[in-house]
């Protein structure tokens, strides 16, 4: 019980506990102090934000900047030994693959709860009529949806990026340890506040927000307003470690386009993370001071304007669809040469397509205001903008076409889910366009086909991808290999169940299905084809958890993984055992000896221990 | 060579399939609007470049699994080393740049296209509001919450909130304007209705609550059944304070909220409310009268029912009617026991 109770997670969530009581307590004080009367809405603002800051001071992620602070030693991140075992998993650690592996639990949960509350508002919408759920709950459901898996995409790709890049580039670890274990605390109790809005009252104004909508109503939207803003934290300081660490801890001899392409996608979204993520804290904290302070930015009756509030919000939240699936697309990349056997054709301007879309994408925000009341003078060139990201998305479709063509294809779990990428990423891509120009979105604005278009790009860019990623990467982690029956069940009953549900979706938008309603006028023959997407929803749902079943128990039965396992030439498969050492390469020297992906040049290595290059030269003479 | 000749035909084979297939399954609702027929044709040069481009990708990889796959004899078998083109790349690159300019140029052209003004189009002022629509004619003086329109003439509409942001959607139109709160965001919509018949408007954007049910209908007649509907609406219409109440809360969208069948809504029903004892939600018990109700319509947050929120209903009816409108209409809710 003592050993539970010690443990990082418990500790920090009871600290996190006692801190909400605190600071809604000091609030409600303060005020009584003042002879003002109890208010609950700024009294759980403030708990909200003491209860994150102690929930971090109980895990234990101030203790060692304390330390630098008052002028105690410090002991050096690459010479703290850690726990061992499953248990330094839930706590504080500052080992970029244990890191790693927390953002990619944490990112699970987040996504078994987001897709939950997604299977909860479909039975409603699965028939015309009220059934299930009131307007309220309806539309907290859809909002949190949203929100809790994009929480959970950003966790995913910071999974990915923490434990692979500094295998990839040969680095012991990240470059800042302390911060990479704050950035992915900091998500622990973000998550849980914004999980939280749901017992507040809910909100209802989905994942958007917009004002003045926002500033009334249920006050579970400062729950929601306040998990954002701390999961943008993480986004922000996350980012910023993976950027130095490519730029500045690459092993000896890989130059920036020897790197593996996967570092590449880190780096175009981390770029884009860095930069635009403030946009839309500062956007929700807008609405919080308007809310809690009787500001009045947005309200027009106060003389604030609600489009300004639109801009500052999509100027991060469309650059942050590239953020979701910049990563994936490098996942594509990465893995595609491995299971064709064939060198990535086109690197450099792959690497380059990803910078190119990362740019692109900050000047298209403006398209999801074409129905705003945006002026035509901003509405034409946003429209050119727009389609501009289509060149970058092509030349990335282009290049792995022709890696594929006449390539020799082998066809494991990792491979088919690339695959799946590749193709309802391309569904996502091409009906984007229809809502890039203006006259076309006008009517298909607020539809199920926008609905439709966007999981598309999320399947595509970030769901399939990163199931290739655990499939592949998962005897790194653990040392045994994933069932591949299993593997494959879940692939096949995934990808035509999303199909069926993606294809519904955008059929009945385009005749004229909104978004986010609770509830559809049957004389519009919505209902069959909402029950298949319900249908299509649970079926993903099912696969999901033949997913979980072999994620679990693998890790203790699954077939031993031995040496190069996927025949790569990356330096984490080539040169490290499975499971992975602590502090990877220490003690290791390797050198950059080759491309990364010479497939099927005879002889050529990428990587080579640094005893073996001396060894040969020695043979040589 | 012979596989990409292959190939090519493969590729114009499917494209020909996956287009006619489009077009055949119906994808979008009737064209009622002549800026449906103008935007309609764009959305078929989308479907022709979706067919094309889905086709291109999906054969060349389908063709290149089947076709190159691998030698059972020679299960390590490896790919050719191919790195690269150069002159590949900056083809698919400068190719789709041109393409997707030249889509924008024909983007703008729709764009100005359905945006063409009539300086002899009819006005109707839209208001929009948690969750109701309503439509004012300034030209004849009519209001209605029913859009009733012209055919084949050009409507220019001036659109306005009185609270969240809401949006104003007809799909067999195709057009759609985001309606703002704020005098100095009236936003303006101009279509033309080419066909007759009943539509519905539907509120598109996310406005909380009912925004499910923030319907209208819009009903397109001849030139001469719009005038005979002028006429009506000018003409003979009973001027006793109850139907006068009725008429003021149709056209203000109260029924949104406030249902006549006994059933309560997101506000409290208006049958046998008059005189009915109500619970507030600061636990005094009162009683239905002139006074409450009256203050309920001006100031609707002082006095809320326990079990419905705070906060739905527009704060500004002192403003917008008169004394004498909220007395009527206080008279009408008299008269449903």
């Amino acid at each position: 019980m003592k050993n539970f109770m010690s443990t990082g997670i418990v500790k920090g969530i009871l600290y996190q506990i006692v801190g909400s009581f605190i600071g809604a307590g000091l609030l409600g004080g303060i005020r009584a102090l003042m002879g003002l009367s109890w208010k609950t809405e700024p009294a759980i603002v403030l708990g909200g934000l003491v209860g994150a800051i102690a929930f971090m001071v109980g895990v234990g992620a101030f203790k060692d900047w304390w330390k630098m602070a008052v002028g105690d030693d410090v002991t050096e991140a690459s010479e703290v030994a850690g726990e061992q075992g499953f248990r330094r998993y839930f706590g504080f650690s500052l080992d970029h693959k244990v890191i790693g592996i927390q953002y990619g639990i944490l990112s699970m949960v987040l996504l078994v709860l987001g897709g939950s509350l997604a299977l909860i508002f479909r039975v409603e919408l699965a028939q015309s009529g009220l059934q299930l759920l009131n307007f309220v709950q309806f539309n907290t459901l859809v909002g949190l949806h949203g929100m809790v898996l994009i929480a959970s995409i950003l966790m995913g790709i910071a999974a990915m990026s923490n434990y692979v890049v500094p295998l990839l580039i040969g680095a012991e670890d990240m470059a800042f340890p302390r911060l990479n274990a704050f950035s992915f605390w900091i998500a622990v109790p973000a998550s849980i506040i914004l999980m939280s809005s749901l017992f507040f009252g809910g909100f209802e104004t989905g994942w958007t927000a917009y004002p003045p909508l926002s500033v009334r109503g249920p006050m579970g939207i400062q729950m929601f307003f306040l998990g954002v803003f701390f999961v943008g934290w993480s986004s922000i300081l996350g980012a910023l470690n993976l950027i130095v660490t490519i730029l500045t801890m690459r092993t000896k001899g890989m130059g920036l386009f020897k790197m593996p392409i996967f570092a590449w996608s880190v780096l175009a979204t981390s770029i884009i993370s860095l930069t635009a993520t403030q946009l839309i804290g500062l956007s929700f904290q807008l609405v919080m001071f308007e809310r809690l302070l009787e500001m009045s930015f947005f309200t027009p009756s106060g003389g604030g304007n609600p489009i300004l509030f639109q801009h500052l919000f999509w100027f991060y939240s469309h650059p942050a669809v590239y953020i979701f699936v910049l990563p994936g697309l490098g996942i594509i990349s990465e893995l595609l040469p491995v299971f064709v056997r064939k060198p990535l054709f086109g690197y450099k301007w792959v690497a380059m397509s990803s910078m190119g879309i990362a740019l692109t994408g900050f000047l298209v925000w403006g398209h999801h205001m074409f129905t705003a009341g945006i002026e035509e003078y901003l509405r034409v060139p946003f429209m050119y903008s727009t389609l501009l990201v289509a060149v970058p998305t092509g030349v990335k479709f282009f290049s792995w076409v022709a890696t594929i063509w006449q390539g020799k294809a082998r066809f494991p779990v990792p491979m088919l889910f690339v695959l799946g990428g590749i193709i309802v990423f391309l569904l996502g891509g091409l009906t984007g366009p229809p809502g890039g120009t203006v006259s076309t979105d006008l009517h298909l604005h607020d539809t199920y086909y926008i609905v439709g278009h966007f999981h598309n790009t999320m399947f595509g860019g970030f769901i399939f991808p990163i199931f290739a990623a655990i499939y592949y990467w998962y005897p790194k982690i653990t040392g045994r290999r994933m069932s591949e029956t299993l593997g494959k069940v879940h692939f096949y009953l995934m990808t035509p169940s999303f199909f069926l549900m993606t294809f519904g979706q955008m059929r009945i938008g385009l005749l004229g299905m909104r978004r986010r309603i609770a509830d559809y006028d049957p004389a519009m023959g919505f209902d069959f084809t909402q029950l298949l997407i319900t249908i299509g929803g649970y079926l993903i749902a099912i696969s999901i958890l033949v997913f979980f079943y072999n994620l679990i128990v693998s890790a203790k039965k699954g077939e031993p993984a031995t040496g190069n396992v996927w025949n790569s030439r990356s330096p984490e498969w080539d040169i490290l055992p499975s499971p992975a050492p602590a502090h990877n390469y220490a003690g290791i020297h390797f050198n950059v000896v080759g491309e990364p992906y010479d497939y099927g040049l005879k002889g050529s290595k990428y990587v080579e221990l640094a005893q073996n290059v001396g060894q040969r030269k020695e043979n040589d003479e | 060579m012979k596989h990409f000749s292959i190939v090519s035909i493969l590729v114009i084979l499917l494209t020909v399939i996956v287009y006619v297939f489009l077009q055949a399954v119906g994808l979008l609702p009737t064209q009622a609007s002549s800026q449906a027929v103008i935007i309609d044709q764009l959305f078929d040069i989308h479907i022709g470049i979706i067919s094309f481009l889905f086709s291109l990708i999906v054969v060349f990889i389908g063709y290149s699994f089947i076709v190159f796959r691998r030698n059972k004899l020679l299960p390590d078998e490896e790919g050719q080393h191919i790195t690269g083109s150069s002159k590949l790349e900056i083809v698919w690159t400068l190719v789709p740049l041109a393409v997707v300019i030249f889509i924008s140029y024909l983007g703008a052209i729709s764009l100005a296209e359905t945006r063409k003004i009539d300086p002899q189009a009819l006005e109707v002022k839209v208001t929009g509001g948690q969750w109701f629509w309503s439509f004012d004619y300034p030209d004849y003086g009519i209001t209605s919450d029913v859009l009733n329109l012209p055919v084949d003439r050009q409507v220019k509409l001036s659109l306005t909130s009185v609270d969240v942001i809401h949006s104003f959607w007809v799909p067999e139109f195709r057009v759609k304007q985001d309606v703002l709160p704020g005098e100095n965001l009236v936003k303006e919509l101009r279509f033309t209705p080419i066909e007759t018949g009943d539509f519905m408007v539907l509120c598109a954007e996310l406005c909380g609550g009912a925004h499910a049910y923030m319907n209208s209908p819009v009903k397109v007649v001849t030139e001469g059944e719009f005038q005979d509907w002028v006429d009506e609406e000018l003409g003979n219409f009973p001027q006793d304070p109850e139907s006068l109440g009725e008429r003021l809360a149709k056209n203000n969208g109260c029924f949104g909220c406030h249902s006549l069948d006994g059933k309560d809504g997101v506000g409290p029903t208006w049958r046998g409310l008059y005189g009915s004892e109500k619970t507030l939600v600061s636990g005094e018990k009162i009683m239905v009268d002139d006074e409450y109700l009256y203050e309920a319509i001006v100031n609707p947050n002082s006095q809320i029912v326990l079990g419905f929120p705070a906060n739905v209903m527009a704060q500004n009816y002192g403003d917008l009617f008169t004394d004498e409108e909220i007395k009527n209409m206080i008279a009408f809710i008299k008269s449903l026991d």
